[in-house]
């Protein structure tokens, strides 16, 4: 009885209509944002992004993004780290800077009663950070005992090791956070530079949600942006066509759980097949306890808690991306079920039912990735950064629907091959030679 | 539970988040667990209250829940939120690891994990995938105190959700081949979460020297030996013996009006059978007369790191003004780049690399409160630990200061603004305070009882906290060369 009626319900209710009233702003000083108005809390969130990021950075210099963004807040104008501190801390303003491959990104978050001087804070970190030598230098030791802490997690190592294996010698290869070689002879004149050619007009989208009036967001968008340098100055990062392949890494480690990370060939955001890629992916590995790698690896055979796979488009590569952790018995058994799962549905593609309930989830819980003000602005910057038009959030659905049996046959061709396997392995390294000839033997 | 840690078992981080993620770390890094059961945490100890400017005096009001009792014993909870035409739907039952029999420490959060194994109508996989084609995300999580159920999903799919939810409450089948494969599945979590790196290892080392005798000295995913011999007829009698709905909580966040839910709340769960609950009576602590000391060296730790944890008040077993004074006391000590222990270690001894304190109320007996630093690379365990208790010392000697109470103060009250732009968030604070044992009018009163906390109060209560004799100092220490 019970099922029938589920079946029902699940034909019978609409799904609902997104509105959200995105205004795109021009301010007199030639700042362009994205903003909704949304008076029930009486917050404020703003998201900044900035193309550039790890990716920007050289070799030698790599961390310098990072080490950016940790020190923006330490400082800026007339006020230093202790000062600048205490300021946002008095006015419960939470300011913070990231780096990422490719972006450099910035978050406001303020009452809207604090907003002009939250606004302030946030122009001053952007336009005149002090990179005060004693900051640098706190931020440094801090960032260090990270970085060396890394050196014995197997979810770091084997992570890292798989972008030095997809990406040797591009900028995709160098950690963002850096290396316990590099960030040591970072100085205050490294960031400052880095600051004067990242942290620009032109490569620069922002997005503002909250309780403020248009006029008054104007106001403070000029202030905070409108004297930054119209261009950055980034280095050209080369394109990827395709990633390289098969090859393996093996990491040796007394741990008890091996950790795998592998992967190949993604799509870039705005490839024709990117939606097609994305319901593709949700089905081997994106869906959660819905995916075929969760039922065969995990709930058929006990052999993992954790097990999945992700699209990454970065800007000049696309990846796609895997992990899991299981035993050290278990290691090469769970690297064939990821291997014949590659095969199944690169030669078989995917199933009717499977194809709907995809397109189900991923249409029906879109709404639940707006439901709070930070993650609006998080959207709205990120559409933005991708060149999105506001259209998307009407016309997604229709994309994701569009995707037939065949784009997903032709995407898993053209991506999921388990010959060409990118992989990496945290493990006991009693076990290396046994695994290697196993992985050979493929 | 920020001391005791919350297992959500049955989702896991993805590289991505830690690639794309990773912020400045003031704090122990050894607390920024990936699991999201400690983002959890930190949404139940910071961001949990609401505001209201209609309130008298411009004091921040707590939220505004509404309440029911449906005539089987189940509590209904409802939080609205119109802003989003999506839903928070949790079910709560008030028993967690701390409730386990002797010798079968891990049942609770594994029954967890076969709650997703079906029932007569709905298979096994079933529940995820409805939910799940229903454009609806669902999970689970355990702590020493409950366990809980929740999905998000659009607010309409509400009746949907709770017919799910109810006929599992009751009707749950169990066979040894789902169970023995998840039983493997659950020893994986256990080697990903804590036998893989050392300071999961030694955090269950540590609490347990904190609890000589209560049971929130085991781990909640449990030892390994004890997980290995469970059986289905364990996890069978477990749920038929808690798993009822006059123990258990619904909490609905969202886009919804109370009344409906009630309704509803009647529909699908009021057929529910009440049953007889085992009191939750558990073995308490001796007085601590003695400090304690676990020192453990691990070649996998690269940089060592300390901790002192003192037993302290729950919300449920002590004055609410003490706790409150312990909370803006937590807040002093560790409120960001600004506060006491980051100012004096970090930013002007420079001994330590990240230094902080954490405390959470929210646990059904006593809980502790924990300080803890991570030495600069130039400096020692030893500094780190005569820093922060120069700190404590200067409290306990001088008190805390006018400006700091206030700025600690303000920043709370704004912690719970902030708290309003999370609906589940919202959900999660009173079902974990409820679960508790802790009264819904003094979650609702918080930002009150916050504003009120005085100097004095804040003083005596670090008296009473800050004795060594009742604490557990934790050195985690690389292999000696």
């Amino acid at each position: 009885m019970l099922a029938n009626c589920l079946f029902l319900l699940i034909l019978a209710l609409p799904s609902h209509a997104l509105s959200l009233e995105i205004k795109e702003i021009q301010t007199p000083g030639g700042i362009k944002a994205w903003f909704v108005e949304e008076k029930t809390i009486p917050i404020l969130n703003m998201e900044v992004i900035w193309k550039g990021g790890g990716s920007a950075v050289a070799k030698e210099k790599s961390g310098l993004a990072r080490l950016m963004a940790a020190t923006l807040d330490e400082g800026a104008g007339d006020l230093d780290s202790k000062a600048f501190q205490k300021k946002l801390s008095d006015l419960s303003v939470s300011l913070s800077f990231d780096a990422g491959k490719d972006t450099f990104r910035g978050s406001l978050k303020t009452l809207s009663k604090n907003a002009e001087q939250a606004f302030e804070l946030f122009g001053l970190a952007v336009n005149a950070p002090r990179f005060d030598e004693e900051a640098v230098e706190r931020i440094k030791g801090q960032l260090l005992v990270g970085l060396n802490r890394q050196l014995s997690d197997p979810n770091d190592l084997a992570g890292d090791a798989w972008f030095e294996l997809a990406f040797s010698g591009h900028p995709y290869a160098i950690p963002t956070e850096g290396t316990l070689e590099t960030v040591p002879n970072l100085t205050p004149a490294d960031l400052k530079s880095f600051q004067k050619n990242q942290l620009a007009r032109d490569n620069m989208v922002i997005a503002v949600i909250g309780d403020i009036s248009e006029a008054d967001l104007v106001q403070y968008l000029d202030a905070a942006f409108a004297s930054l340098p119209a261009k950055a100055s980034l280095p050209k990062v080369e394109r990827v066509k395709k990633l390289g392949g098969p090859a393996n890494k093996i990491i040796p480690m007394d741990i008890p759980q091996s950790v795998i990370v592998f992967g190949g060939d993604g799509v870039l955001r705005d490839d024709p097949d990117y939606y097609a890629a994305y319901v593709l992916n949700y089905i081997l590995g994106g869906g959660g306890f819905e995916s075929r790698l969760y039922r065969e690896i995990r709930e058929k055979r006990g052999l993992v808690y954790s097990v999945y796979s992700y699209l990454s488009p970065f800007e000049e590569a696309g990846v796609h991306l895997g992990g899991l952790g299981t035993g050290e018995k278990t290691t090469i058994e769970a690297i064939e079920l990821i291997r014949s799962e590659l095969t199944k549905i690169r030669q078989n593609g995917v199933t009717e039912r499977e194809l709907e309930a995809a397109k189900k989830y991923l249409n029906g819980s879109f709404a639940l990735r707006l439901s709070s003000n930070a993650r609006i602005a998080g959207i709205m910057a990120s559409m933005q950064f991708s060149n999105l038009s506001m259209d998307y959030l009407d016309e997604r659905s229709a994309l994701i629907n569009a995707v037939s049996l065949e784009d997903i046959k032709r995407v898993a061709k053209r991506l999921m091959d388990p010959d060409r396997l990118l992989l990496t392995i945290v493990g006991k390294g009693e076990n290396q030679a046994e695994w290697e000839e196993a992985l050979k033997n493929f | 539970m920020h001391a005791f840690f919350v297992f959500s078992s049955r989702n896991t981080c993805k590289l991505a988040e830690r690639f794309f993620y990773k912020k400045k770390q003031t704090g122990d890094i050894m607390n920024r667990s990936q699991s999201a059961g400690f983002i959890l945490s930190l949404i139940l100890v910071f961001g949990c209250f609401s505001y209201s400017l209609s309130a008298a005096e411009e004091i921040p009001t707590l939220f505004n829940p509404k309440t029911t009792m449906l005539e089987n014993g189940m509590q209904v909870v409802v939080i609205e939120d119109h802003r989003a035409p999506i839903v928070t739907h949790m079910v709560w039952y008030k028993v967690g690891a701390a409730d386990e029999p002797a010798g079968k420490s891990g049942i609770a959060h594994f029954l967890e994990h076969l709650m997703f194994k079906g029932t007569a109508k709905i298979g096994s996989g079933e529940f995820s995938r409805i939910v799940a084609e229903n454009g609806g995300q669902d999970n689970a999580f355990t702590s020493q105190d409950y366990t809980a159920y929740f999905q998000n999903a659009s607010a309409d799919k509400l009746p949907l959700l709770m017919e799910l939810e109810a006929d599992r409450m009751q009707g749950l089948l169990l066979d040894d081949d789902a169970v023995g494969a998840e039983l493997q599945v659950v020893l994986e979590e256990r080697s990903q979460r804590t036998d893989n790196n050392p300071s999961g290892l030694f955090r269950e080392q540590w609490i347990a020297a904190q609890y000589l005798a209560h049971p929130y000295g085991t781990p909640v995913i449990g030892w390994r030996n004890e997980i290995e011999k469970l059986t289905t007829q364990d996890a069978i009698d477990w749920y038929k013996t808690y798993y009822a709905p006059n123990n258990a909580i619904l909490v609905v966040a969202g886009d919804v009006e109370a009344e409906t839910v009630f309704q509803l709340a009647r529909k699908y769960y009021g057929p529910q059978k009440p049953m007889e609950i085992p009191p939750r009576i558990r073995v308490q602590e001796p007085p601590q007369l003695a400090k304690r000391v676990v020192e453990m060296r691990d070649e996998r730790v690269r940089e060592p790191s300390w901790r002192q944890s003192f037993l302290a008040p729950s919300a449920r077993t002590a004055d609410v003004k003490e706790v409150r004074a312990l909370e803006v006391l937590n807040e002093i000590l560790s409120g960001g780049p600004t506060s006491r222990l980051y100012s004096a270690l970090v930013r002007d001894q420079k001994v330590a690399a990240g230094a902080g304190s954490y405390y959470d109320a929210t646990s059904y007996d006593p809980s502790i409160f924990v300080v803890y630093g991570t030495p600069a690379s130039d400096a020692t365990i030893d500094q780190v630990e005569a820093g922060i208790w120069e700190i404590l010392q200067d409290i306990l000697n001088n008190g805390v200061g006018d400006d700091e109470l206030q700025s600690a103060k303000n920043r709370l009250l704004a912690s719970a603004i902030y708290a309003r732009d999370s609906v589940s968030g919202a959900a999660n604070i009173f079902g974990a305070a409820l679960t508790s044992g802790e009264k819904i009018e003094n979650i609702v009163n918080w930002p009150r009882q916050i504003t009120e906390v005085t100097k004095e109060e804040i003083n005596r209560a670090a008296r009473k906290l800050f004795d060594e004799k009742s604490s557990v100092v934790g050195k985690l220490l690389p292999e000696e060369k």
